[in-house]
């Protein structure tokens, strides 16, 4: 019970809200704040430090004189931070179902795993004898990851999940030049994301696309049809970006083989099969692992990341430098080209040997949950992915008609026709129900596209409600109160952004000149 | 099973509504014989407890940089980083969100990148910066691509005093594109002529200051050269807290710049994850990799940010884009922003100095052990040394005596005989003056 000053009970008579303004232009928690260069001080500082003992100055004449940084202590600091965290959706907060992204409960002892000092505070040119642990551990997750895929080999090093592409693409490239049978052509279905494309392209290769079938799945026939000596392999994504698996994968991955092809397999999605199918009784050559989707690093407003590449046989003597070789209970670090013996690396994607602190998170996850708890967890987020659908499936549309997805279900704005509601208005109406939306516009391949990944983390209560909302709101669109969608969001720190102004004229950072300028 | 909120129950009845009888019957497009009969052959679940314990035993095994007289550079840094930076980004709202996508529910991420955009601008002395890439390496081979794609040529050069990794990078890029390449030898002494390798052809000159063997480099007469013929520079700057003390590559005629952003914020860990800054020229920005944010107003006119220019990037333009990235270092660049918000101007050129002080008295102090040379006459925080007997071998008896003191060049060039005794050492703010009468105690004792 709050009290007043006299001490009495205050009660909720006369408490009305009402959109009021306020003097600050606050709204009690959201609360305004302004960038650090306008709050800061070039002469002010948060750290301190011991004066420098005398010495003499050895920097070449190149001394630099001002740099324009502002300041602030630590109490500003805190305060601005965690001002504009408070702007921020999060998986903590509330329902995520950001499709394709596996938006599941990141476990707080896999943040402390990360921080203990042996893992956290070493340096990746220490000799290795003062690193035993940590090349373990890299050669441990290495092991989990090839005993849960079925393949032969793995990268480790790739940093996020369009890293790895690159990894397994090249891999595949130079396995075919060492053959003396260089390819020019990848085959990428339609549905496929941004990067599989970008990545083939990179590496000079020329994309082919592959078409869908009525069902949302790639048929063999459409593969055979496209395949010929120039094509160097298919990056195909399994289960796709329609929330299906493909399930004549065994058929496709032949019919690549047998045209002297690689089948490299867009692991995005793994989180829907993990103990349940192995990708190398597939058929597949390559497949990057999002550590950040599936093993539940988290997310981190945009990275890190970090996509280990499992490899077959036949491509696994091309995978990149560094590797960790294990001999008994000693563990050494492969680091040139040079010193690989019998393999053929393609060379090194990056400096040092990974994303160690995403290591440690994803082999903590996997430890606590096991092999009995990842394939419940994938049971679990494919499960909680068709009670949505049943939930939804009288009320919205299904590109491809109602069948079983697996960890995502994807619908189509066709249910909005006529509406003058877009999945935008949708989406952004979803905010102000306190839901994060679901991936919008992808796959390009259907028309208004809503992509909903529940993941497993999910309770019944979170998803009846996540279904009642939307229930809610597909009524809504035939109530004829349009504002509830067009103006959306209403209730959250900020309306809708003009992102063409942004993109017309854009202003990517601070500056004297112009922001002071703008205040007047 | 802690993180799974479903029960048996719940599961019963979901299938029900749903409409099937078994949980298979969800998993049926799977072929029949693919499907896993049994529990992959890995343990089963643990509880936090037994967790901490392996993990914890793994962790034992490895000698952290705070334990130990650390001198370890080349790329990364062992520096302090204040208590605040790390309970801040543990904050869910910034841990567990992701890419900005719906900015009115992402403004706390996106006021951070562009703060972040601005910080790196500053401090490199470039116009625009980008919203980070995954590390300075991979930076570093994305600047050769776009300044390939600004120039139309194809012949990137290479100074030898480039991290060799980074290097490593670039040309394994070069190699699967089929571009042409110029890398000039290992140079520790300096002696490189790297304008004469510059030619109509040339698309761009990469040059790291300070480099790999620690010397600080004025790049202002590589850069005009390099501009008489049409070619890009790349300055590379492996250590951040340098560009604390010295002039920015901004200032020097860089076109693009690139940095490993680790030292500031982010910890060891081993190699990663990091941080990496990507700036360039605001004529450049159509051919920059990456996301980016940029200032726009809301419905109600209210100042906010939003990702924008992703006409350059995959999910828009496919096989046409600048780059595949897509994931990026994003609670790297909050940890970089918060750190160098604290230090600020004045806090990040005391710290600068201290580095350099601490170096300086260092090389001194070995420079004065019977048989080693520095050969690094100008240096910000990390130089050279040449020592009799095959560096790997010296580094490794000083660890047999409690010092971790520095990085063999053999490690990073294992095909270079004619470098095998040079050692590459780093001083930072954590060292000590017990630490250096430690380090050359250990090391005198080493080579007698
Ligand atoms: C299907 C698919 N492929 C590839 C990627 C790229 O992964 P990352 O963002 O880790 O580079 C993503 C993720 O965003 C994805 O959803």
């Amino acid at each position: 019970m709050s009290m007043n000053k006299a001490g009495r009970p205050t009660s909720a008579q006369g408490g009305q809200s009402s959109d009021h303004p306020t003097f600050t232009g606050n709204k009690a928690l959201q609360i305004e704040e302004p960038l650090i260069f306008e709050v800061g001080d070039v002469g002010k500082t948060g750290v301190d430090f011991p004066d420098p003992e005398p010495h003499e100055m050895r920097l070449g004449g190149l001394e630099r004189q001002k740099i324009g940084l502002p300041g602030l202590t630590e109490p500003e600091v805190m305060r601005h931070y965690v001002r504009i965290s408070q702007k921020n959706f999060a998986i903590d907060a509330g329902v995520y179902p950001l499709g394709s992204c596996t938006m599941k409960h990141n476990g707080r002892l896999n943040e402390k795993m990360a921080r203990l000092p042996g893992f956290g505070d070493v340096h990746p040119l220490q000799p290795e004898s003062t690193v035993q642990g940590a090349l373990e551990l890299i050669d441990t997750l290495a092991a989990w990851l090839l005993e849960m895929t079925g393949m032969a080999g793995v990268a480790m090093s790739p940093k996020a999940g369009a890293h790895g592409e690159f990894c397994g693409m090249a891999a595949i490239k130079s396995a075919q030049i060492a053959k003396g049978d260089a390819r020019t052509v990848v085959l990428v279905p339609e549905s496929a994301h941004g990067t599989n494309p970008a990545t083939a392209a990179l590496l000079g290769y020329k994309v082919r696309d592959i078409p869908a079938r009525e069902d949302g799945t790639v048929s063999p026939e459409a593969v055979k049809e496209a395949l010929d000596t120039d094509v160097a392999g298919i990056m195909l994504t399994n289960p796709n970006t329609c929330g299906l698996f493909e399930r004549d994968i065994v058929a496709i991955a032949d019919a690549v083989h047998e045209a002297g092809a690689y089948f490299y397999c867009d692991g995005a999605n793994f989180n829907a099969i993990v103990g349940k199918a192995k990708p190398g009784d597939l058929g597949v050559d390559c497949m990057h692992i999002n550590l950040h989707k599936t093993f539940s690093t988290p997310h981190g407003g945009g990275g890190p990341g970090s996509g280990p590449v499992v490899f077959s046989e036949a491509i696994a003597p091309y995978a990149p430098v560094p590797y960790v070789v294990r001999n008994g209970d000693a563990f050494s670090l492969v680091e040139s080209v040079e010193a690989a013996d019998g393999a053929h690396p393609f060379g090194r994607q990056t400096a040092f040997h990974g994303q160690m602190g995403m290591f440690v998170r994803a082999l903590s996850y996997m430890m606590s949950h096991g092999s009995d708890g990842m394939r419940q967890a994938s049971e679990d987020a494919v499960l909680n992915a068709n009670y949505i659908r049943a939930g939804l499936r009288d009320v919205m549309s299904q590109p491809f008609g109602d069948q079983v997805c697996m960890h995502e279900v994807l619908f189509d704005d066709s249910f909005l026709k006529d509406s003058g509601v877009t999945t935008l208005d949708f989406a952004k109406a979803m905010i102000d129900e306190g839901f994060h939306p679901m991936t919008m516009y992808f796959p390009l391949v259907v028309h208004g596209a809503m992509l909903i990944e529940p993941t497993e983390s999910e309770s019944k209560a979170a998803l009846d409600q996540f279904i009642a909302t939307l229930r809610d709101l597909v009524q809504g669109t035939k109530d004829g109160d349009l504002v509830r969608f067009t103006g959306a969001p209403h209730h959250a720190p900020m309306a809708r952004l003009d992102e063409t102004r942004a993109a017309r004229d854009p202003v990517l950072r601070w500056s004297p000149e112009a922001h002071a300028e703008a205040a007047e | 099973m802690r993180y799974l909120p479903l029960t048996d129950d719940d599961r019963r009845s979901m299938l029900a509504d749903i409409g099937v009888q078994n949980i298979d019957d969800l998993f049926a497009d799977i072929p029949e014989d693919m499907r896993l009969k049994e529990l992959i052959d890995l343990p089963r679940h643990a509880s936090e407890l037994e967790v901490e314990r392996q993990l914890g035993e793994m962790a034992a095994r490895n000698t952290p940089a705070s334990s130990a007289p650390f001198f370890v550079g080349c790329g990364a840094y062992k520096h302090h980083v204040p208590a605040s930076v790390d309970h801040l980004i543990q904050r869910s709202e910034f841990l567990t969100a992701y890419t900005p996508y719906q900015p009115e529910i992402s403004q706390g991420t996106l006021q951070y990148l562009f703060e972040f955009q601005t910080q790196v601008a500053l401090l490199t002395g470039m116009e625009v910066a980008n919203a980070s890439m995954y590390d300075g390496s991979t930076a570093c081979g994305e600047a050769v691509l776009m300044a390939q794609r600004l120039t139309r040529r194809s012949k990137a050069v290479l100074s030898g005093s480039l991290h060799p990794q980074y290097r490593d990078v670039v040309s394994m890029l070069s190699d699967l594109s089929e571009t042409s390449l110029e890398t000039l030898a290992a140079d520790p002494e300096g002696t490189e002529d790297i304008i004469a390798s510059i030619d109509d052809e040339t698309a761009c000159v990469v040059v790291q200051s300070p480099d790999v063997f620690g010397r600080v480099r004025d790049l202002s007469a590589v850069a005009a050269a390099a501009h008489e013929k049409g070619a890009l520079v790349i300055a590379v700057v492996t250590e951040v807290i340098s560009l604390g003390a010295l002039k920015p590559p901004g200032e020097m005629g860089a076109d693009i710049v690139v940095a490993e952003g680790q030292s500031i914020g982010v910890g060891l860990s081993f190699g990663g994850p990091y941080v990496g800054l990507l700036a360039t020229r605001q004529k450049y920005l159509r051919q920059m990799p990456g996301r980016v944010c940029g200032e726009t107003v809301d419905a109600n006119g209210k100042r906010g940010f939003v990702l924008t220019l992703s006409t350059r990037e995959q999910h828009i333009r496919r096989e046409k884009a600048t780059s595949n990235i897509c994931t990026n270092s994003g609670l790297c660049s909050l940890a970089f922003t918060i750190h160098l918000s604290l230090l600020g101007e004045a806090g990040l050129m005391k710290l600068a100095s201290i580095n350099h002080a601490n170096a300086v008295m260092l090389a001194d102090a070995l420079a004065g052990i019977k048989g080693v040379d520095v050969l690094t006459p100008s240096f910000f925080n990390e130089f050279t040394i040449r020592v009799p007997g095959r560096g790997v071998d010296v580094i490794e008896a000083l660890v047999d005596k409690g010092v971790l003191g520095g990085v063999p060049v053999a490690r990073l060039v294992p095909g270079e005989k004619n470098l095998q005794d040079f050692i590459i050492v780093a001083a930072t703010e954590v060292n000590t003056a017990e630490d250096r009468k430690a380090y050359v105690k250990a090391l005198t004792e080493v080579l007698s």
